[in-house]
């Protein structure tokens, strides 16, 4: 805004150049949206054919490849993917699927958080003998992603018995301390006034966790929880590894499946399969669309 | 600054506990078994194992099938987190200069962020597809004969567009948000300054971005390194035999299907150390950095 406005005001000095320097202006305004209408084509062009391929049936889309257009098999289809009892077992639908990821997700957000706040309250905001220790171990979590020790990990949710149960499957996602450094950072911000006050008027230190800093963190618990919500939607290897039941299967460890049961069909359902890969990116989607500025906020908040 | 802090002995180790506890179990255990394991040979039927010391670290690195796959990798690795800064980085620029669309521009690049990579890989493979793909009727066209899941470097094209697709819209975010915390007191300086929009992005706004760069750079490198994992195993479906893989799959491919357990630690081990590495980077990165605000 400004730059441009200084640029017609510089121009404005001498009237000869003023229409000269109009021109390239322009050109690089359209330069611009060519360069953005491309790039929205590249991102949502995949989504939309497969949107559109999969309100075709699916004869036609293994005849005539994939479609852009009005298949009118919308209803059909997404009724199909949502209340059929697929799977070996059948006792699975897309809504119970959804029932399950709405869970991960959720769980997923509500347990970091509240787990990683009460660590970083603890590490900001006391002196203790294993401070630095603590925050070591904390800090070690960080080297080693989920994917690196995943069959040792399995191995030891087997061992307590956690397989096909909500909580091996949430708990363990939680280990890592992207969260706690995160509020370790927030709660570093916040002025120290603040504490020394409400310790001369007789706080302690559970009623300033409750009282000043739970209000004064809801944005950052926020933006955190949209963000862990689809990190935790999006939860592909270890619900696969940790689910066998169908009952406990996540729309996202559902694609495994479908990608599974295509490559042994003649004639793969492929709009049943599309339905399923919209319905899953579906909500996490909404979530950050809808609450747009707070996600960019806790996301941009990380490099910090 | 030093924090005012409160005294007590037992509140903070309560505060800290749960966190502490989902760690040890689900974190500590796990990794001291796969570092523990790596020095053994186990039986997988009978539950034997023999120490054997460094031989799973020598098979694993000796073997070709590991070279192909550390190749591949660092390839793969390369191309989408690079080609993923660049695409990020040029529509931000755009994004950030136009005055009219400005938010639907930003919404309608940033949501795919939201999409899981195994979604992606889902819809990357009917997009690949022999029968029904639209892209490869699109290589045809230039008389290329797309073939995934047969030819090698085809599957891993895929693999790299769709893990770069996927990885765009992050890189939009941060560097649209770094241009805009851009003073504009230095834009308007440099505007008076220099005449050429090109040479002021070079020579202002580029090296004012450089550590949002350097910081997607370690985000897209752990990225392509371990959250691909799902659009991989989307794309290699059940033929991950002739199919390129990362790193990553292979330990989980070594210790899953192969049975492998030493093997797959020893590289879960190496890979360890790739990421102790990697965070090093980051932090003395972050220690380093120069506030220009």
């Amino acid at each position: 805004m400004a730059v441009t406005e200084l640029d017609s005001s510089v121009a404005g000095t001498s009237g000869q150049t003023a229409t000269k320097r109009k021109r390239p202006k322009g050109k690089v305004r359209v330069y611009d949206h060519v360069i953005l209408i491309l790039g929205v084509l590249l991102m949502m062009g995949p989504i939309i054919v497969a949107f559109t391929t999969s309100t075709y049936d699916f004869v036609t889309i293994h005849r005539e490849g994939m479609q852009l257009g009005w298949g009118g098999n919308f209803v059909e289809t997404y009724t199909n993917v949502l209340y059929q009892e697929g799977g070996f077992t059948g006792e699975v639908t897309g809504l119970l699927m959804t029932q399950n990821s709405l869970i991960l997700g959720i769980g997923f957000a509500v347990g970091k958080i509240v787990v990683s706040m009460l660590a970083a309250y603890a590490i900001v905001y006391f002196r203790f003998p294993l401070a630095t220790f603590s925050f070591w171990v904390i800090f070690t979590t960080l080297l080693l992603p989920l994917e690196v020790r995943i069959l040792p990990s399995y191995e030891v949710v087997q061992q307590l018995g956690m397989l096909n149960t909500y909580s091996g499957l949430i708990i363990p996602l939680i280990a890592s301390a992207t969260g706690t450094f995160f509020f370790r950072q927030f709660f570093k911000s916040v002025p120290n006034e603040l504490m020394e006050a409400a310790r001369i008027d007789g706080a302690g230190p559970i009623q300033f966790f409750f009282d000043i800093l739970v209000p004064l963190s809801k944005t950052m618990m926020a933006a955190i929880f949209i963000i862990m919500f689809v990190v935790g939607w999006n939860q592909y290897l270890w619900p696969a590894l940790m689910t066998t039941e169908e009952g406990y299967f996540t729309l996202v460890r559902g694609i495994r499946n479908i990608m599974q049961q295509m490559i042994g069909a003649d004639i793969p359902e492929y709009n049943e399969a599309l339905a399923m890969a919209i319905l899953a990116m579906l909500p996490p989607a909404l979530v950050i669309i809808i609450f747009q500025r707070m996600f960019i906020k806790g996301l941009v908040e990380q490099e910090k | 600054m030093e924090k005012a802090q409160f005294k007590s002995p037992w509140i903070p180790y309560l505060l800290l506990a749960p966190q502490m506890i989902i760690i040890a179990i689900f974190f500590l255990w796990p990794a001291a078994e796969a570092i523990r394991s790596s020095f053994y040979l186990e039986d997988p039927f009978f539950g034997n194992a023999t120490w054997v010391g460094l031989d799973n670290y020598r098979d694993a690195v000796s073997a070709s099938d590991y070279q192909r796959t550390v190749w591949f990798t660092v390839l793969f690795v390369a191309i989408v987190s690079l080609l993923s800064l660049a695409l990020g980085m040029m529509l931000a620029v755009s994004a950030d200069r136009v005055l009219r669309g400005k938010s639907s521009y930003k919404t309608l690049l940033m949501w795919v962020y939201a999409i899981a990579p195994p979604v992606a890989g889902l819809i990357g493979v009917m997009l690949f597809d022999q029968h029904i793909g639209p892209l490869v009727d699109f290589a045809a066209m230039f008389g290329w004969d797309l073939r995934i899941g047969v030819n090698y470097w085809d599957t891993g094209i895929a693999m790299i567009v769709v893990s770069t697709w996927k990885q765009v819209p992050y890189c939009f975010i941060f560097f649209l948000s770094g241009l805009q915390s851009i003073p504009t007191s230095v834009k308007e300086a440099s505007a008076i300054d220099c005449r050429s929009e090109n040479r002021r992005f070079w020579t202002i706004t580029f090296p004012l971005l450089a550590p949002t760069t350097f910081f997607l750079l370690i985000l897209n490198i752990t990225y392509a390194m371990f959250e691909t994992f799902g659009t991989i195993d989307q794309i290699v479906k059940d033929q991950p035999g002739n199919s390129p893989v990362t790193l990553v799959y292979k330990v989980f491919r070594d210790g899953f299907r192969g049975n492998d357990l030493g093997g797959s630690s020893a590289q879960s081990v190496i890979l360890m150390i790739v990421v102790l590495l990697l965070t090093i980077a980051q932090f003395r990165l972050i220690e380093r950095r120069i506030h220009y605000t």
